[in-house]
């Protein structure tokens, strides 16, 4: 019978991903409603050292396959060595990031087990023996309750969303022979360009400074980025200033973009069209910057202002960089 | 070469979504369906392919009879076929499911690459495309914004979070597009009348020979949870105080920075 709570470890250039903890923690809480295991699969090249970090956070072992192959990530070759010792271990439950690379590895994992998962979720949890998972669908306009009729019962969780708290554990570390079969390795990564401007992306950021069509044109967002740099924040834009040229469309929040939660978010000159507001309502909190009282943002703003952003956003940036001194 | 497109028929973005009273699924009264964006730049990204390089494309649709209009709308854009999945098993059909029967489907066909969006904007499940990928054992690339043909392969970009990829991969394959790949057409009215001669097959799950089960199911749709009403922040209703006080409910309130 299918036991223990799964997790797919994430790193990069030999760092964990802070998803990895969440994860962890997340799997922790499950695992001791089940009383059952926490186990993780870490794959890379050069990694066993870091590895058990993750009994920091709840994982009783850790399970390792360090190869060449395995570095940078493909989806052939990982898909191979999770679903390997996968198989041979037969987890109830298994979690993965809803980051880029969880999300292109887990479809892979669906296909090879044959399984469900819920994918993007803000909540999991145990009800009657089973996963039960909670995730936004139409782009937060509704949620979903899934439950899994299949092993392993799989999950991607939303970045940011879950804690990760310290709950140490043996963290074990139990190498494992990926098995790779080389004529199975079909997608190679040519080149990796990294982004230099120290940006962190949108969809990990703590703190997301938002402009829409009240930023007036490309100019405007110069004093959303000094306010970012106060903050330490990111900066995004709504799905007007994008098809409008102001901004890239990597920088694009919303259903048609990317799904943020960060613990603030800021919106300046945007009225918060249903599109707009798919993309960011599991933010912790919310401001709304609009000189239009009636814009539909303020109806999910933690805190509003009603002016003109111009005048509100140089402004609040020095309050915050006073107080932030 | 020949070229599979995958569409799904989804309500519009601008549509509001209500939960049925019982939690059973969503209200469709009212509801403009049109093509999953992410698709439409597949299905562009398909064309471009065909025009330059010459071969068929096929567009391959799970969904309802409604979703016909989606397939039709592929065709009038340029395509040149489709193979139209409906069932009323399929409905509410996860993503193991409709792989299924994508895959089923398409491996009765000649593909050298098969594109799909990189999430459809309903369930947003974003799985479709690897699980296909990997019941055709084939490789895949996922959420693509730039795509060029290298003879028997794919050259493609691939963002992750705080670099881009640069990624071969050789055919056959799956790319799932993502928004940035390329600008779709709209139909012409020429290409309107055409795609009315166009075939489109129409198959059940017998017919494909694939089961209806579904792995994962939504057991009940909720409403977003509500947020509790905000504060609007009058301060001495100048900018320069509103602008204060934000800062203050930010840093003691709220505790965010």
């Amino acid at each position: 019978m299918a036991k223990g709570v799964w997790i797919v470890a994430e790193q990069r250039d030999g760092a964990l991903r802070k998803i990895s903890f969440e994860l962890a923690s997340t799997a922790r809480k499950l695992a001791d409603q089940l009383g059952e295991e926490v186990c993780a699969v870490l794959c890379g090249s050069g990694i066993e050292g870091i590895a058990g970090q993750l009994g920091k956070y709840g994982v009783d072992k850790v399970f390792v396959a360090d190869n060449p192959a395995l570095e940078p990530y493909t989806t052939d070759a990982h898909a191979m060595a999770v679903a390997k010792v996968v198989k041979e271990n037969d987890p109830a439950i298994l979690l993965l990031g809803a980051s880029t690379q969880g999300k292109d590895l887990s479809g892979r994992l669906v296909g090879k087990f044959a399984t469900g998962l819920a994918t993007d979720c803000t909540d999991v949890k145990i009800a009657d023996g089973k996963l039960l998972a909670i995730r936004p669908m139409y782009a937060g306009k509704c949620f979903g309750e899934i439950a899994i009729s299949s092993f392993p019962q799989m999950a991607t969780l939303r970045p940011n969303v879950f804690a990760a708290v310290e709950n140490p554990k043996a963290g074990a570390v139990v190498k494992f022979d990926p098995a790779l079969d080389a004529g199975q390795l079909k997608t190679k990564v040519l080149e990796i360009q990294k982004d230099t401007s120290g940006k962190v992306d949108l969809t990990e950021a703590n703190i997301v400074v938002s402009g829409g069509r009240g930023m007036k044109g490309p100019e405007g967002y110069a004093i959303l980025e000094e306010l970012a740099a106060v903050l330490g924040a990111t900066v995004g834009a709504s799905r007007a200033a994008v098809d409008a040229g102001w901004r890239p469309q990597t920088d694009q929040v919303g259903q048609t973009g990317k799904i943020v939660s960060p613990n603030l978010y800021i919106a300046c000159g945007i009225s918060g069209a249903i599109q707009h507001l798919a993309g960011m309502s599991s933010s912790k909190f919310i401001v709304a910057i609009n000189k239009d009282a009636e814009a539909p943002i303020f109806t999910k703003a933690d805190y509003g202002v009603v002016d003109d952003l111009f005048k509100v956003v140089p402004e609040f940036a020095k309050e915050c960089k006073k107080l932030l001194a | 070469m020949n070229i599979v497109a995958c569409v799904k028929q989804v309500p519009d973005t601008e549509a509001q979504i209500k939960v049925k009273p019982d939690g059973s699924g969503i209200e469709e009264g009212g509801i403009k369906w049109v093509m999953n964006p992410y698709d439409e730049f597949g299905v562009e990204e398909a064309l471009r392919l065909k025009e330059k390089n010459g071969g068929e494309v096929t567009i391959v649709c799970v969904g309802p009879a409604r979703a016909m209009e989606t397939i039709r709308t592929a065709l009038a854009m340029g395509a040149d076929k489709g193979i139209h999945i409906s069932d009323p098993a399929f409905d509410g059909a996860d993503a193991y499911t409709t792989a299924s029967a994508l895959a089923a489907a398409i491996k009765g066909i000649p593909h050298d690459i098969v594109f799909c969006g990189q999430r459809a904007i309903d369930d947003d499940s974003a799985q479709v495309g690897a699980v296909l990928a990997e019941l055709l054992e084939i490789p895949q690339v996922t959420v693509v914004t730039k795509l060029e043909f290298a003879g028997n392969s794919v050259k493609v970009i691939r963002p992750i979070e705080g670099a881009q990829l640069l990624i071969e991969c050789p055919f056959p394959c799956v790319v799932t597009a993502q928004k940035g790949l390329n600008e779709p057409r709209y139909a012409s009215l020429p290409g309107i009348m055409k795609a009315k001669k166009k075939p489109v097959d129409v198959k059940d799950a017998g017919a494909l020979g694939v089961s209806t089960d579904r792995k994962a199911r939504v057991v009940r749709f909720v409403p977003p949870p509500a947020r509790a009403a905000g504060k609007i922040i009058c301060a001495d209703d100048t900018p320069e105080g509103k602008a204060a006080e934000l800062a203050k409910l930010l840093r003691e309130e709220a505790k965010v920075i």
